[in-house]
């Protein structure tokens, strides 16, 4: 089967199939419009990677759709509910910023379930299968800031994981971190969400990245953002190494580009806007 | 221990200064008395219990004056700082007592408090606890955006988020205010000994000393002074690392 094939064509999604729907979202900053009419829906269990150029809204989107910055207009459901009755788990670029550095690593992790109300037992045993999930190796006593990037990022996705969450928001999780670590991260990170079924939006830099760990690809155009391509990545799971030299990747990974520099780099096509 | 080295030097050598000062006779003895002199003499007013007794009032009106400060300055700026809306409105009349010398407040507090401890407490109380309350503020007001965002995606509440978050991340700049108002505290309670009908106190000593030409006593209290005020210091320095271990990390 080809990975370009519309089996999992992303337009036609049944209602009760979507965990996200966005109709009309509208944003301004300054009197400058980043979405205008934006609709979007998102199937349950999908991982959606959201790629596009600097600036161009993936960061307010999935910011919105988290209820971390209010919409100007439009809705963002979630099955219907609003994003507050909603379990969400959400992983910042910035792992120094984004963890507790008073707390130990491990109460990094409880500190969600805790705010949940979760009997300590129950907590005691979430991060149990959160550290056999991730094979963690080293010591969850350590304060944040005495392990490595890798380290501290790993515990920023146990803790957005540890809550069980029906919604996972990614935002560029990797970017920081280098090439041996992203990988083994991206492993780990995709056989959890295989196997929970988590809906994740992922915001990546990096397009091989963004297929090799979608579902489904959105790319974006500049402001005032618009999708400049939607497609399904029908790759096989588990991704591997090898996957990023399967054709299927290969000729998804091109049109891709093509469909990046003729749209999302700028050059004005079809009247787009300058 | 090797990091003690290079300060014991500097004192041992400003002692050797003063003292080849004395010797060559650079002032008036009467000013300047020798380290030895100094010494002797600042034993002895230990010996005889009443510099003792001024050390130990200074240091309690310190303390009162500090924890008052601390108790009013932390909490109302972490307050505040949460609301920085409210703290910018009120930031302008901070700014200007903070700026206003403590001691151009003495009148008004002799009118409030009259002439007692409870003036000298206060006006030192009140000046610590403008800086104690304006360093919480900023420190609340500066906290990682990206860890009160965090906290809310986590399901904290407001309240929960001041708790868990903002005073953790104020913490560190509260500990510097309440290190400034200390040491502020030993400053206004000394002029205050000084000028305000004080009868003990490291202040009232060094005024009594220069009047009655004991200029041995007054460097003598003048240096515990100084003592003190490092002492002060150095602990607040202490606690900041124990118990912020994660500042700047
Ligand atoms: N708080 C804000 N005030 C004003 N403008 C903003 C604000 N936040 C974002 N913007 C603008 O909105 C646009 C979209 O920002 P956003 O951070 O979502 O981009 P992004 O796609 O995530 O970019 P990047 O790839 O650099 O992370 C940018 O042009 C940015 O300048
Ligand atoms: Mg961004």
């Amino acid at each position: 089967m080809s990975p370009l094939d519309g089996s999992g064509a992303p337009g036609v999604i049944a209602p009760r199939d979507a965990a996200i729907t966005i109709r009309g979202l509208a944003k301004a900053f300054g009197g400058q419009p980043v979405y205008s009419g934006f609709d979007l829906d998102v199937r349950r269990g999908d991982i959606l990677a959201i790629f596009g150029p600097n600036g161009c809204g993936k960061s307010t989107l999935i910011n919105m759709a988290a209820g971390l910055l209010s919409v100007d207009g439009g809705t963002i459901l979630y099955d219907g509910r609003e994003v507050r009755e909603v379990r969400i788990g959400y992983v910042f670029q910035n792992y120094r910023e984004a963890l507790f550095p008073w707390i130990r690593a491990a109460d990094n992790i409880r500190y969600p379930l805790r705010r949940m109300g979760l009997p300590k037992r129950e907590i005691e045993a979430r991060l149990e299968r959160l550290s056999a999930d991730f094979r963690v190796r080293f010591d969850l006593a350590r304060y944040p800031y005495e392990l490595s990037g890798g380290q501290q990022q790993l515990v920023s996705v146990m803790r957005a994981l540890a809550v069980e969450p029906e919604v996972l928001f990614l935002d560029e999780p990797f970017s920081a971190l280098d090439f041996e670590t992203t990988l083994d991260l991206r492993a780990l990170l995709q056989a959890v969400l295989k196997r929970l079924g988590v809906t994740t939006l992922l915001v990546s830099h990096d397009l091989e990245e963004s297929i090799a760990l979608a579902d489904r690809l959105l790319m974006l155009t500049r402001r005032p953002t618009t999708v400049a391509d939607d497609l399904p990545v029908t790759l096989p799971w588990p991704r591997t190494s090898t996957t990023l030299s399967d054709p299927g990747f290969v000729a998804l990974k091109r049109r891709c580009l093509t469909v990046f520099e003729a749209a999302v780099a700028g050059r004005p096509v079809d009247g787009a806007q300058a | 221990m090797k990091g003690l080295v290079a300060p014991a030097l500097g004192a041992l050598g400003f002692v050797a200064l003063w003292w080849l000062a004395t010797v060559v006779q650079l002032a008036d003895p009467v000013l300047l008395p020798s380290p030895a002199e100094t010494f002797r003499e600042t034993w002895a007013a230990f010996a005889e219990g009443p510099l003792w007794t001024d050390l130990q009032r200074t240091v309690v009106r310190t303390v009162q004056a500090f924890v008052i400060a601390t108790l009013i300055g932390v909490p109302l700026g972490v307050a505040l700082g949460a609301k920085e809306r409210v703290y910018r409105a009120v930031e302008f009349v901070v700014d200007f007592f903070r700026s206003t010398p403590a001691s151009a407040l003495f009148p008004l507090f002799l009118i409030l408090f009259g002439v007692g401890e409870g003036t000298k407490i206060a006006v030192a109380a009140f000046g610590a606890a403008l800086v104690i309350l304006f360093n919480s503020a900023y420190g609340v007001m500066n906290a990682r955006r990206t860890r009160v965002l965090a906290a809310r995606v986590m399901g904290a509440s407001e309240g929960r988020i001041l708790w868990d978050v903002l005073v953790w991340e104020a913490l560190p700049q509260i500990l510097v205010g309440m290190r400034a108002g200390i040491s502020l505290a030993l400053v206004i309670v000394v002029v205050a000994e000084m000028f305000i009908g004080s009868t003990d106190g490291l202040g009232q000593r060094v005024i009594r000393a220069q009047s009655l030409f004991e200029s041995g006593l007054m460097y003598g209290v003048i240096f515990l002074a100084g003592a003190l005020g490092y002492l002060l210091n150095l602990l607040f320095l202490l606690a900041e690392k124990r118990f912020v271990h994660w500042a700047g990390r």
